[in-house]
């Protein structure tokens, strides 16, 4: 029994290993955070952060992200401030016992979508949206695989069964993804007036994601530089000094 | 001249009486510590890991203080430390970045040793505690993996710590009392918490030993000769410099990779809370480990893998007498070179198979370098020493350095 068990394991683990080796390339993106002083674009982000907030926190949540942290998007204290009170956070209890809501603070952490995940399952016919605070760096390819996965919806090609409930995806592992396409041309309008086609949503929500996932990148950056810039001149002139100290030992 | 001592020199001299501490390290790595004159960039590792041990052990300890060991709030605390700490994202990406970086150096200090001959007499006591440290290093290493508590960090653990599970009789009853209860939990993160901060205090003990050891016989150099007296300088401030030069440079490439590719040599997945529900679609551990994975998982025996895992890492301890040439230095062994160029390849391929899914050709390749490995060991090393003839060796040191300027 056990092995006829192993056996159907080890058959399935073929299958599903020969549907992953069957890997789907994916496109490199230009990013302005990539590079040496690779930074967040400002304006970007901030539109990003309207696609998440008008589109994907509907069903996926943001939690490691405060609205505190928001002021590196380039927003104020006040505007913050009055951000975070348009949302609603529990609180408590009180001194009468209670739990209660009140407006959110800047030290709140943005409110998640549904109470727990199997509510958040409940929702979603039966999927769990995974929260997207590190999305970035949760998934193989990164920014890149997020931006096509947000874009590669497509009609499923002849001959694939389709599961119910499940869309046909070109880069999402397996083909078959819970998540309908949200992105769509027009799905949200900038107010700087910058072009939402569903490729630069994609792109501009992407971004922000990426900045959630990794907001101390600018500071990494920038430390980088000065930490080996002082190593390579630290290197040069313990170069010299060896050199002449060893000029005349024969070795 | 002056004969009156100053307050400062006598009392220098009083602590000294008492206990010499400048004299000791004068011997250990001052100026009372004759080294040869040859020896190549090679030798810098040795100093490069002491100074990776360090920068582990000091950004462990401030990671620690932010912490939290606990299951339901490790992966957040990781988190907090990553998006809260003043400079915490740079503390853990250090941490997390020099586990590799500190495996790169020590790889290349061991195949130095290796290549050069320097396990064989009267070195083996010397070349058995570095094996000893490394085999800390992989403990330690893996215990720390799984702290922040991601998807292939429960998942790792359930996989190592399931290995016990194969030897007889006692094998289930070690897997429980590893684990802390019958699975994977919050006891077994405490545990390796625990043993995490612990085995670092254990390997700078050894690597007291290590230095020991090493000065006893004294270092090994690239002619693999013994060096006379005339032929050696002192450790400062030529080998300091050396040394710091080498530092230097190996710095650059650290924080190259800490501050713009932290995340290259992690998988993407431990970025995913730990699920014990669902299990990643192909679990693989940290590059380091890969060869002795692909071992493990060539042969169907799990007994047996996990033996020869293991005494793959173990057949080391007996490399001093494996290799029966005399002849320390593989610069004089023309075939030795190649079979060591060979067996490094062949250490390559291995981890290229630990990496992939076990499936199509892949096992039998594993199949293949695991034989070859032990083939290395068993069979061509002692045979070699018997069949090679070496290239003649120079009469000493100065002999080989001086004559190109002849």
């Amino acid at each position: 029994m056990k092995k006829i068990f192993l056996a159907a394991a080890a058959a399935l683990a073929l299958t599903t290993g020969a549907n992953a080796a069957e890997e789907v390339h994916i496109p490199k993106e230009t990013w302005t955070f990539n590079g040496v002083l690779g930074h967040f674009d400002k304006q970007q982000i901030q539109r990003g952060f309207q696609v998440y907030k008008d589109v994907c926190a509907n069903c996926h949540s943001l939690k490691y992200v405060a609205f505190r942290h928001l002021g590196a998007l380039g927003y104020s204290e006040a505007q913050i401030r009055s951000l975070a009170a348009t949302y609603q956070v529990d609180d408590g209890p009180n001194d009468e016992g209670d739990m209660f809501k009140r407006p959110g603070r800047a030290s709140d952490h943005i409110p998640k979508p549904y109470a727990n995940d199997a509510l958040a399952r409940a929702g979603n016919g039966g999927a769990l949206p995974p929260d997207l605070s590190l999305i970035t760096k949760a998934r193989e390819g990164g920014p890149d695989y997020i931006y096509h996965l947000l874009i590669g919806y497509e009609d499923a090609p002849a001959g694939v069964e389709m599961s119910p409930g499940l869309n046909y995806n070109k880069y999402f592992p397996g083909h078959q993804i819970a998540m309908t396409k949200q992105i769509t041309d027009g799905v949200v309008t900038y107010a700087d007036g910058a072009p939402n086609d569903a490729a630069h949503v994609a792109k501009d929500v992407t971004a922000f994601l990426h900045w959630a996932a990794e907001p101390n990148l600018e500071a990494r950056h920038a430390t980088g530089l000065r930490v080996v810039l002082y190593a390579l001149i630290f290197a040069v002139l313990a170069f010299f000094a060896k050199r002449r100290l060893w000029k005349d030992i024969p070795h | 001249m002056s004969t009156e001592k100053s307050v400062w020199r006598k009392a220098y001299e009083w602590h000294e009486a008492r206990l010499p501490i400048v004299t000791w390290l004068d011997h250990s790595l001052g100026t009372k510590y004759p080294v040869p004159r040859n020896l190549n960039y090679w030798w810098n590792f040795g100093s490069l890991a002491m100074f990776m041990l360090a920068v582990m052990i000091f950004s462990g300890i401030v990671l620690a203080m932010h912490y939290t060991p606990h299951a339901t709030m490790a992966f957040d605390s990781v988190e907090r430390i990553m998006r809260d700490v003043n400079n915490g994202w740079m503390i853990r990406y250090m941490h997390m970045n020099g586990a590799s970086f500190f495996f790169i150096v020590v790889y290349i200090h061991i195949l130095r040793g290796m290549y050069y001959g320097s396990y064989k007499a009267p070195r083996e006591v010397l070349w058995w505690i570095g094996l000893l440290i490394y085999l800390a290093m992989m403990a330690t290493a893996f215990l720390g993996y799984v702290l922040p508590w991601g998807q292939m960090s429960f998942w790792g653990a359930t996989v190592i710590t399931n290995f016990f599970s194969a030897i007889p009789g006692v094998g289930d009853s070690i897997v429980t009392l590893l684990w802390g209860g019958f699975g994977v939990d919050n006891p077994t993160l405490n545990r390796f918490f625990s043993l995490h901060y612990l085995l670092p205090f254990v390997i700078i003990g050894l690597v007291f030993l290590h230095i020991w050891a090493l000065h006893v016989p004294g270092a090994n150099n690239p002619l693999g000769i013994d060096a006379a007296p005339s032929d050696k300088i002192p450790f400062f401030p030529y080998y300091v410099m050396k040394d710091v030069f080498g530092l230097a440079v190996f710095v650059v490439f650290y924080f190259v990779v800490v501050f713009w590719f932290p995340n290259s040599m992690g998988e993407a997945v431990n970025y995913v809370t730990a699920n014990p529900l669902q299990t990643p679609e192909h679990i693989v551990p940290e590059w380091y480990y890969l060869p002795f994975y692909a071992i493990l998982r060539s042969i169907p025996n799990k007994l047996l893998g996990i033996i020869l895992m293991f005494g793959s890492i173990l057949i080391l301890f007996a490399l001093p007498w494996l290799d029966t040439s005399r002849v320390r230095s593989g610069n004089f062994r023309p075939v030795f070179r190649v079979f060591f160029a060979i067996w490094i390849v062949d250490v390559l391929i291995l981890g290229y198979v630990g990496m992939k899914p076990a499936e199509g050709i892949i096992p039998t390749i594993g199949m293949i370098g695991t034989f070859w490995y032990f083939l290395h060991f068993a069979v061509i090393l002692p045979v070699l020493g018997w069949l090679e003839t070496p290239k003649p060796l120079p009469a000493s040191i100065s002999q080989a350095v001086l004559k190109p300027a002849e």
